[in-house]
């Protein structure tokens, strides 16, 4: 079988000893980093990017990155569950019921269930990728830059309207992404844009600069005057092992929620959050229990967090067949993959088959790394979860400065955080959602190509998006999803969707 | 005529950064070659963002003016001091780390910042920043082989 000969490529490349090191050094940074509160996966993976660059084998720098990643956003479920804090946007619903369990002494069974959970569905959703990646590539080589300037657009408006804030707002930070994206030598012409007479510019702004400053040190610059109101448990975390009833309850939320997650996680935008969001409605819905919600029902941990790390998992696909992140923390990734020469796209399959297989073992392998690292190791984590916010933050800080000086190893990156900062601040105050800037931010030169390209090929003429029809279809799509937006009863539905998400 | 009425202060605010970019970006992509939709010159694409990007900048500071999109919720005055001290130490860092190394910029940098949360006393800072700095070390430099200059260059 295919699949399974594909899979023992991918076993070959992951299992050589160097590999496992630096997934199971990921999965273990990205734990102790995401654990911080304030820190997600993006400023986590944005500061250990540079760790990577000296990597001569470019599988095993992403090994190391989807480590991170999945490290991080396990971090993320912990604080949920200790301290009532959500780590990242996704494991807000953890808090629900995660801490509510830990608050009636079972803190032990909601990180297992966490764990487990997210074991379980990685590993369902690494067959996913392994089963249907080869075919989209497959449909991603038939298409022409007009098919991909068109996937563009329908994607960055999927995002947008998944996302959850002002869908108008959060447009204008797409093109404002777009034309930061354009900053620097453009490709075509050698001219130098937007450089406003800045040597240092030309080259344009390192992604992983302005990840850290609109995500790492707004959030921090914004909560200095937040009052410090963290109840940590004090209790010790026992009883890991859940009982037989636990089980019971469990298991099919975690089915439902692998499920779930698998499918939110291809579309573009915020899959992880919206798959989390949609498991627990889905879970207190059919629940016999519906009353326990909210007061440490385990199917409220189980299902959201297998739908998170499920959908988490499956957002890798659109970025490996067709080369389009669909999350900021994909596009962290195709960054990644540029710096390591490797072009993200369908022919990542054909060309680099050991990267590819491997990369999506190694998946499997990080999760297993996760339960058999985190169960042990919680004692470690409540401990860093006592150190208080203020002395954290100079620590993130610091963080985020070597991260950005590692880049090129000079100073500029660490100064460039600085107007990125302060921007964030203000887009924070103002609700202005970063995260659709950063993915315009990645896609805007790629587009500007796609589009030459299509109408250097059409002779200059725009109905070239329309006459072809796959392309014609994803404009479609865009243009039924910018409708439905500006409906009012559907904006109604998709803000109660995001309801309780105000952090 | 009736008056209009502002409903949406941070729209408005948000209106106005967006038509601020739009502007500056449309502005300077004149400098460039405009080409031809045949073939595209470097100030093509960046001109129909520049003009999108003012185009949505004014609806949303329209649709501010819509009650359906009331935002009652006070937008916080701007904390200069946490923001400063932040933004000031981060410039401090990046002047000082190629003259006098890690060991001077790091402590700089963290104890600058840590003075942005009245919470923290100063024994606890210096242990903070001593800690930290060690560790850093340890940790990016040793551990992980990041590549900064960890003495002052004059001194090695």
């Amino acid at each position: 079988m295919d699949l399974l000969s594909n899979l023992a490529i991918g076993v070959e490349t992951a299992f050589t000893l160097n590999n496992l090191a630096w997934c199971f050094a990921g999965v273990l940074l990205g734990t102790l980093i995401g654990v911080l509160p304030g820190i997600g996966p993006l400023a986590t993976i944005a500061i250990l990017l540079p760790i990577t660059y000296k990597m001569g084998d470019p599988s095993t720098a992403l090994i190391m990155l989807a480590g991170i990643y999945y490290g991080s956003q396990y971090g993320g479920s912990t604080t949920a569950i200790l301290v009532n804090l959500p780590g990242e946007s996704a494991s807000v619903v953890t808090t629900l019921d995660g801490y509510q369990m830990a608050r009636k002494g079972k803190a032990g069974l909601a990180l297992a269930t966490a764990a487990l959970g997210s074991f379980f569905a990685g590993t369902v959703a690494t067959f996913l990728i392994a089963a249907f990646a080869p075919p989209l590539a497959e449909l991603a080589f038939k298409f022409g830059p007009a098919e991909y300037f068109s996937l563009m657009v329908m994607g960055l408006i999927a995002a947008v309207v998944l996302a959850h804030g002002s869908f108008v707002k959060a447009l204008a930070m797409v093109v404002l992404g777009l034309l930061l994206g354009l900053m620097g030598t453009d490709v075509n012409s050698g001219v130098a844009r937007f450089t406003f007479g800045v040597p240092e510019l030309i080259d344009g702004i390192e992604f992983a600069v302005i990840a850290m400053g609109l995500f790492g040190f707004s959030e921090i610059i914004y909560n200095l005057k937040a009052q410090e109101a963290r109840d940590l448990l004090k209790e010790k975390v026992t009883d890991l092992v859940p009982s037989r009833q636990d089980v019971r309850r469990a298991a099919p939320a975690v089915v439902r929620g692998t499920m779930l997650g698998s499918f939110l996680g291809i579309l573009p935008g915020g899959g992880g959050i919206l798959s989390s969001f949609a498991s627990y409605a889905i879970e207190k819905k059919i629940s016999k229990h519906p009353e326990e919600f909210g007061k440490g029902a385990i199917e409220g941990v189980a299902g959201p967090e297998s739908a998170n790390n499920a959908g988490a998992q499956t957002s890798f696909i659109p970025v490996l067949t067709l080369g389009i992140p669909t999350t900021p923390v994909m596009a962290l990734m195709v960054a990644a993959m540029m710096i390591h020469d490797v072009q993200p796209g369908p022919q990542v399959m054909t060309a680099n088959p050991s990267l590819f297989w491997g990369l999506i073992v190694s998946m499997w392998v990080g999760n297993f790394f996760l339960v058999i690292l985190n169960l042990p190791l919680i004692g470690i984590w409540i401990k860093l979860l006592q150190v208080p916010y203020r002395l954290l933050y100079p620590a993130i800080l610091i963080f985020c400065c070597i991260g950005a000086y590692s880049i090129n190893n000079s100073v500029w990156e660490v100064l460039m955080i600085i107007p990125f900062a302060i921007l964030g601040y203000y887009f924070k105050k103002w609700k202005c959602e970063p995260a659709p800037l950063l993915l315009g931010f990645i896609l805007g030169e790629m587009m500007e190509e796609y589009l030459r390209r299509a109408l250097t090929l059409s002779r200059g003429d725009w109905w070239v998006l329309l006459d072809r029809p796959l392309s014609a279809t994803l404009l479609g799509i865009a243009a039924v999803l910018i409708i439905l937006m500006l409906l009012p009863s559907i904006r109604k539905k998709r803000e109660e969707a995001f309801e309780g998400e105000q952090d | 005529m009736a008056r209009m009425t502002l409903y949406n202060k941070r729209d408005l605010l948000s209106s106005l950064m967006f038509l601020g970019f739009g502007l500056l970006f449309l502005i300077y992509a004149q400098d460039y070659n405009m080409g031809t939709t045949r073939r595209m010159g470097p100030a093509f694409f960046p001109t129909m963002l520049a003009v999108l990007q003012i185009g949505l900048g004014l609806l949303i500071g329209i649709l501010a003016f819509v009650p359906a999109n009331t935002d009652e919720e006070p937008i916080h005055s701007t904390d200069w001091r946490g923001l400063g001290l932040i933004v000031g130490s981060v410039f401090l860092f990046a002047q000082l780390l190629p003259f006098a190394g890690f060991v001077v910029a790091a402590p700089v940098l963290l104890l600058l910042a840590s003075l942005a949360s009245p919470e923290s006393s100063w024994k606890e800072r210096i242990a903070m920043a001593i800690i930290l700095t060690v560790g850093c070390i340890l940790v990016f430099r040793i551990g992980l082989e990041m590549t900064f200059p960890i003495w002052p260059p004059s001194l090695s």
